[in-house]
Order: structure tokens, then sequence, then C-alpha cells
């Protein structure tokens, strides 16, 4: 029988990575290194998580993100049950916490939530009293999203120990670029966020290990891993930019601009993409792309996940 | 804190070590189409030793694994914190071999269980059997081991230790008192 491992108290929920210790983190980073092999094995499936449902309860469109969730469950042998908003009593105008108490009657395990509103995420974690792991809520955080792009920049690099992460695009609408500056400073590697002034919220730059900037040739310089963001078209009434055509001449991540980065530099985007706005074709496509690797890569992390929190007890 | 009793000394392990190899090529008539895999942690040295042993006796290399059964495990609910998941590694198609499933010590019988489950998740063997160093009874489920280095009648409330050269710097099998180690 493997040993315990003591690495700080236990977190009963992925929100954020506020309760985490880099412990913890590391620790959901290694064990997806044996998820990956299960994903490889001809029996791509383990009984870990046998007996538990596991509820996907997606109020917010996203096909990518509840499909790896969903996978990652069922290869853990958890039984699913998927709600979505959109066909569900939600529109006949039914609270969240009604539907959590129907949710929680079907004797609901644990609950994976997507949700527009930012901190929906511990509302349900409040109300149903069972283990919640956010799965994007508003603008505040996409932990999965994160650790999957933290196990990526490792998996390429051995170690995220000084390891730099240009993140550039619409930081300010960008649920993915806040987790990313939260949790991988934790891991010891360094954060560069970049986008236009009115996209750039100036108070990420108090967190540490993390610097903000206008200028993407100065955010990309010395990169091991430059990240585009989708541009969220859907959020741009507010005047935030010129034009489409602007920021993509001046921000799109594309090889004229990898040529600043180090020589090993790897380019990241966390779907869905805007091909040739954001990121151009070439750049998406090209030998530096791990974009399909992030993909598979998150489904590892989050059979990780689901493992951390549901197996065993405090 | 002293064990209460030695059972197996450095040579007394190589001894049952050796024996248990010719006991898998008389079994076996040879060492053709075998494979070793170990259970993490004490498994994996010992099915290594064996591997060196079967390949000095036969002249065939026996290919090895490791498995790890964390989750495969029954009692996952139980543990307080999680385990480390270790690498499991069998580097062969497991297809028309015969596997031998190598552990330190047989107890209960859920981590074979596990083992077994885990096994065959990988591929489907010729066929499965099982060598262990100690095999010290108290068997919750109908599993035997094939090849046994040493049977040792225990109480539930006394802990065997198995100690090998390649994490432990010595190779022994002690008897310990479980309030002793409290």
């Amino acid at each position: 029988m493997n040993a315990p491992v003591s690495m700080g108290a236990r977190p009963r929920n992925l929100l954020d990575f506020q309760d985490w210790t880099p412990e913890r983190l590391t620790a959901i980073l290694d064990n997806a290194d044996t998820m990956l092999q299960v994903l490889d094995r001809p029996v791509k499936k383990v009984p870990a998580l046998q007996g538990l449902t596991v509820c996907n309860a997606f109020f917010e469109n996203s096909t990518r993100t509840r499909t790896s969730f969903e996978l990652a469950a069922r290869r853990m042998s958890a039984d699913v049950l998927t709600f979505a908003a959109g066909a569900s009593s939600v529109n006949k105008g039914e609270s969240l916490r009604d539907t959590l108490e129907v949710l929680t009657s079907y004797k609901v395990d644990a609950y994976i939530v997507r949700h527009h509103a930012s901190g929906a995420a511990h509302l349900v974690a409040k109300y149903s009293g069972k283990p919640v792991i956010n799965a994007g809520d508003g603008r505040r955080a996409h932990p999965t999203q994160a650790l999957l792009d933290a196990y990526t920049v490792r998996q390429e690099f051995g170690s995220l120990e000084g390891k730099t992460v240009a993140i550039l695009g619409d930081v300010r609408h960008s649920r993915v670029a806040r987790s990313n500056a939260e949790l991988l400073p934790k891991l010891g590697a360094n954060v560069v966020l970049c986008g236009p002034a009115t996209l750039l919220p100036a108070g990420l730059a108090s967190l540490p290990g993390v610097t903000l900037t206008t200028d993407p040739r100065e955010a990309v310089r010395g990169a091991h891993a430059v990240m585009a963001l989708r541009l969220q078209r859907e959020r741009m009434t507010g005047g935030f930019l010129g034009s489409l055509q602007e920021y993509a001449d001046t921000y799109q991540v594309n090889e004229r601009l990898m040529q600043e980065a180090e020589s090993g530099a790897i380019v990241l985007h966390p779907g869905p993409m805007n091909r040739d706005l954001e990121i151009s074709g070439e750049a998406a496509d090209g030998p530096r792309s791990r974009i399909l690797k992030q993909v598979e890569n998150g489904q590892a992390i989050r059979m990780s996940v689901l493992y951390h929190l549901l197996v065993g007890r405090e | 804190m002293t064990p209460k009793a030695i059972i197996l000394t450095p040579d007394e392990v190589r001894r049952a070590l050796t024996r248990i190899a010719h006991e898998i090529i008389e079994r076996n008539k040879g060492a053709e189409q075998l494979a070793l895999i170990g259970v993490h942690t004490r498994g994996i040295p010992l099915a290594a030793r064996l591997a060196q042993k079967l390949s000095e006796l036969e002249g065939v290399a026996v290919p090895t694994g490791m498995l790890d059964i964390t989750l495969y495990r029954d009692d996952l609910s139980e543990v307080a914190q999680q385990p480390i998941i270790r690498e499991t590694q069998v580097p062969f198609d497991l297809r028309d071999r015969r596997v031998v499933l190598v552990d330190d010590v047989l107890y209960t019988g859920r981590t074979v269980r596990a083992a077994l489950d885990a096994l065959i998740d990988l591929g489907r063997p010729a066929g499965i059997q099982l060598a262990v160093l100690v095999d010290r009874g108290h068997r919750e489920l109908p599993i035997r081991a094939d090849y046994v280095g040493k049977n040792l009648p225990t109480a539930a409330g006394e802990v065997v230790k198995v100690k090998v050269q390649e994490t432990d710097g010595v190779d022994s099998v002690e008897l310990w008192d479980l309030e002793a180690l409290r």
C-alpha cells in the first residue's frame, strides 16, 4: 500500500486556488501522469470512483469542457448526470438553489459547475454541501483549464520553476488568464499578461509573479509558452477595441511574434479559437502548437482532480 | 526499537528467491514466454531479482514490468489522504505470456485482487501466477500464492516488514508488534 502523503489541509472543492497548497497542486499534476497512461491503455477505465455519481451542471454553453469532464468521470467509473440549463426548468424560472435541491435528491456525490455568473460555483458548494469543481464561472476562475495549461508547460520543459508564460489578448474578460495568473506563480513560474490597455485590468499587477504590459513583443520576449486568449467578441460591446483588424495586427500570436520567444517556446490556446484573429492558422497548426495536447491533457487533469476531491475521507 | 523476530536474513532472502526462481522454471518448463510484474513498492525489485536469476539459470531474458494498484483498491473510500499514484509500466504485449505477479507480503489478498484487475485491464495474458516473499495468512479473499518464500503464521496485531537492498539498504524480513510501532 502506498504511503499517504501530507500536503496540508485537504480542500473540499476546487473553486479557485486560494485553499490549495503548491504540494497539493503538484500532486494533481503528478497523478495526471498516471491518468494519461490510463488513457493509452486498451481499457481506458479504472474503478476508483465506482458507485459515485457526478453531476455535470452546465448553466452556460460549453462543448469541450463538458465533454472532457464527462469522459474524465466515466474513465474513473463514476456515473454521470448531465444537466444542461438550456433544456431545463431553469428556463421556466426555477432558481439555482431549487435546481440544486432537485439534483441533490438524485443522490449526486459531486458537482461540476459552469455558470456565466462569477461566484456561482461557490453558491453551489454552499447549498449542495457536496464537493464542487468550478468548470468556469463568469470572468472569475477556470481552475482545471489553468491546471492543464500548467501541466502542458511542465510536460514540455520538465518543470515550471523559472519558466515564463505570456498570456495575450482579452485578459479583462478571461477567467482562464485569471486562474493561470493565480496558479502558475504558486508553482514557480512567471506570468506576463498582455493586451490592449482597455482589456488589461491594472489590479492583476498586484498578484505575485505577475507582470502586465501592453507591448506584445515585450511580453513574449524570453517566454517559454505563449498563450493566445479567445477574443470574446460577444463581450466587446463596450468600445474596448478600435477594430478587430487593428487588434489582430498588434496582438495576434503568429510566427513573426514567436520569433521573440525562447527558441523552444510553445503555443497554447484554451479554445475555441478565432483563427486569424487572436492566433494565426500557421501558429495554431505549426510545430510549436500544443493546442491539441492541451485537450488531451485536460482529460487527464480532470481525472486527477476528481480523484483528489472524491477519493478518501477527511 | 527492535523487531520481535528476524524472520529472514539477507542470505535467507537470497536463497528463498533462488528457490522461487527454480520453482517458476519447473512449473513453466523453462522461462520462455514468461514475464514478471512487480507490485509497487517492494514487489518491483523482487521481480527484477527473480528475472535476473531466471536469466542466469535459463539464458533467457525475461521482461519485467511494474504495477501500481492504487486506482483499483477497494478501500479508497477509507483512506484519509490520497495515496500517490505511482507508475504502471508494462512495456511488452501481455498476450500469450504467462505473467508472474510478484509482491513482498501476501496478507488479506485485497492487493492481489486489485493487481489482477489492473493487470487484466492492460491485456489478456495466457495465465497469471503469484509469487510472494512472505505469506502471513489472514486471507479475506479466496487467493493463494503459487510461489512462497516463507510461510509465516502471524497474529493480526503483528506487522511483517520486508526490507530490500534497493530501497532499504538491506535485505531482511522482520516481525514487529503493531503496538511497538505506534
